[in-house]
């Protein structure tokens, strides 16, 4: 006999994890879509977020309504800073390179957060209300409700964003044709610049709520491994597929760990990977012709 | 063996040099494009036609030399703001931005001049309605009834055949409201009655708004039909310029085209030729 309500909350806790695979992933297709870089960095920065968020909220013994946009401004001034000195003069290398150079950044963020915090897991302070939140009759973690209404705010504003302010049409005019939107008056090197500093700042948040829920460590960038099956299996240019494999990953991850146990969530995640790419390389979503790594 | 211009130079080249490592792109290459007029811009494959529009519209910079647009040195300006100043161009390789329709290809062409602001757009209110209804009334009847391609209004630019690619195109660029429109090829791999309709184009986009045009193209009977002023190219170098005809008969054109007229150095070249 199955148990409904156990499946339902675990699908629940599952859709709530999903949510934040998502908004790491639209970071990721941001970047990617925009600059055509893969910023395999994206969990560092992540990682970069939650710490950023400890140090205002227990380091300066800030509020966590003040934390938290520091947390988030800070991540968006480190992408626009690593846009600037590291990826820009890269421009026109291989794309091997650029990937190796993120590669890079993100062991030396894993340095320097052991450096100043030390490689222990530490906990956030409290900061989302600790009620229990029911669905019908199905219990989700307050965290995990939380940390999906916040998600699913932010992917909303950047699905309007990327639909109708003129920023958004310029990033999409950059994906099609980097020549033509230089050409009809697009400046370029500013939509890179801009799609650096909103996906690190929106990694960054993705930090600190993922952090909240599972505590932080300098081993928090392997969430960006889970964010790069997300958007492989969506379409590395697809903020669609972003969404759509975030949440497939993350009920995948719940429900494996619930009814096989905690060791096959990886497997069975990376099982989805070789299936996807086994029938769409491309993504579910993704454009056709992208080139292999 | 220069020709007296029809009107004032909108766009001056003064003595542009332009190297990509040992490799001499173009070298002291000097030119003007007079008002009103079709320049077209000729030579042999590698000669630096490409390279000179790239570096007219801000994709190179010139190591030596100045770009004057109406009197003013452009040399240090970025594409974009060489774009906000007038200047359209269109692409050897088509570029359009594939995953868009043909009619939101041509609206990106004002997109550098819209004056909406993030918020305004981000809510479609106001301004950004009035001005993108204005908009999208005059690129209708202006530029989409002008170059014949309202039946494929809607249609994603990435299934259209080429010609019709390069017609969006240029549509685009008129949708910049250019001062001077830059085409490169614009008629390049097409047939008889494509490249026709082009040259008609061309012509009325010259004649009913006045855009001075620059224009790089190998298919000669066109150049010669519709240019007023043609200038030739050879490894870099401006090697003659002047009307139509005028360029036609000078020595130095037909010897870059087709040799000498030395036999001997003629078979030495097709020996080349199938050596390669």
């Amino acid at each position: 006999m199955t148990d409904w309500l156990f499946l339902a909350e675990v699908c629940l806790a599952g859709i709530g994890a999903g949510a934040l695979y998502a908004l790491t992933g639209v970071a990721f297709v941001l970047i990617y879509k925009a600059t055509r870089v893969v910023n395999l960095a994206i969990g560092e920065i992540l990682m970069l977020g939650g710490y950023a968020f400890l140090g205002f909220a227990a380091g300066w013994g800030l509020p966590a309504w003040a934390a938290l946009p520091l947390a988030v401004l800070c991540g968006g001034l480190f992408g626009a800073v690593v846009e600037r000195t590291l990826i820009r003069p890269m421009l026109g290398e291989s794309p091997i390179s650029v990937f190796m150079v993120t590669v890079g950044l993100g062991s030396m963020l894993v340095g320097a957060v052991e450096l100043g915090w030390g490689a222990d897991p530490l906990r956030l302070p409290e900061f989302v209300p600790n009620r229990p939140v029911f669905i019908g009759e199905a219990y989700l973690a307050p965290k995990v409700a939380y940390g999906f209404v916040a998600a699913s705010l932010v992917i909303a504003a950047f699905v309007l964003a990327f639909r109708f302010s003129r920023s958004g049409v310029a990033l999409r005019a950059t994906a099609g044709d980097q020549g033509a939107a230089y050409s009809v008056g697009i400046d370029v090197p500013r939509v890179f610049s801009l799609a650096w500093t909103a996906a690190c700042a929106t990694a960054a948040g993705a930090g600190v709520l993922v952090g909240s829920i599972g505590g932080i460590s300098p081993t928090m960038g392997v969430f960006g491994l889970s964010v790069l099956v997300v958007v492989i299996v969506g379409g590395l240019d697809s903020i669609m597929g972003a969404l759509v494999g975030g949440l497939l990953v993350g009920l995948i991850e719940a429900l494996a760990g619930a009814f096989l146990g905690g060791e096959y969530k990886l497997l069975a995640t990376f099982g989805l990977l070789i299936l996807i790419l086994m029938l769409r390389p491309y993504g579910l979503f993704g454009t056709h012709e992208i080139e292999r790594l | 063996m220069t020709s007296e211009l029809p009107g004032s130079p909108v766009l001056k080249v003064e003595g542009v040099s332009l190297a990509f490592g040992g490799v001499r792109a173009l070298s002291k290459v000097s030119l003007e494009a007079a008002e009103g007029t079709i320049t077209a811009i000729i030579g042999p494959n590698g000669a630096g036609k490409t390279s000179l529009f790239n570096a007219i519209s801000g994709f190179y910079r010139p190591a030596e030399g100045r770009i004057l647009f109406e009197g003013r040195d452009i040399s240090r300006l970025r594409p974009p703001a060489r774009a906000k100043l007038g200047l359209a161009r269109t692409f050897q390789n088509i570029a359009l931005f594939r995953g868009m329709t043909v009619l939101d290809n041509i609206k990106l062409g004002r997109h550098a001049h819209l004056r909406t602001n993030v918020l305004d757009a981000l809510f479609y209110w106001g301004r950004a309605q009035r001005e993108e209804l204005a908009l999208r009334q005059e690129i209708e009847e202006r530029i989409i009834d002008f170059l014949e391609i309202q039946h494929i209004r809607r249609a994603p630019v990435g299934a259209l055949p080429y010609g019709l690619q390069k017609r969006v195109e240029l549509a685009r660029a008129l949708a910049m409201r250019p001062k001077i429109l830059m085409l490169d090829e614009p008629v390049a791999g097409m047939n008889r009655e494509e490249t026709e309709d082009m040259a008609r184009f061309i012509l009325d986009v010259k004649e009913e708004w006045g855009v001075t045009i620059l224009m790089v193209e190998h298919d000669m009977g066109m150049v010669m039909d519709i240019s007023d002023h043609v200038i030739v190219l050879n490894f870099g170098q401006v090697i003659a310029q002047g009307r139509p005809a005028e360029v036609q008969r000078d020595p130095a054109v037909v010897s870059a085209y087709l040799g000498s007229g030395d036999v001997g150095e003629l078979s030495r070249r097709l020996h080349a030729r199938q050596a390669a």
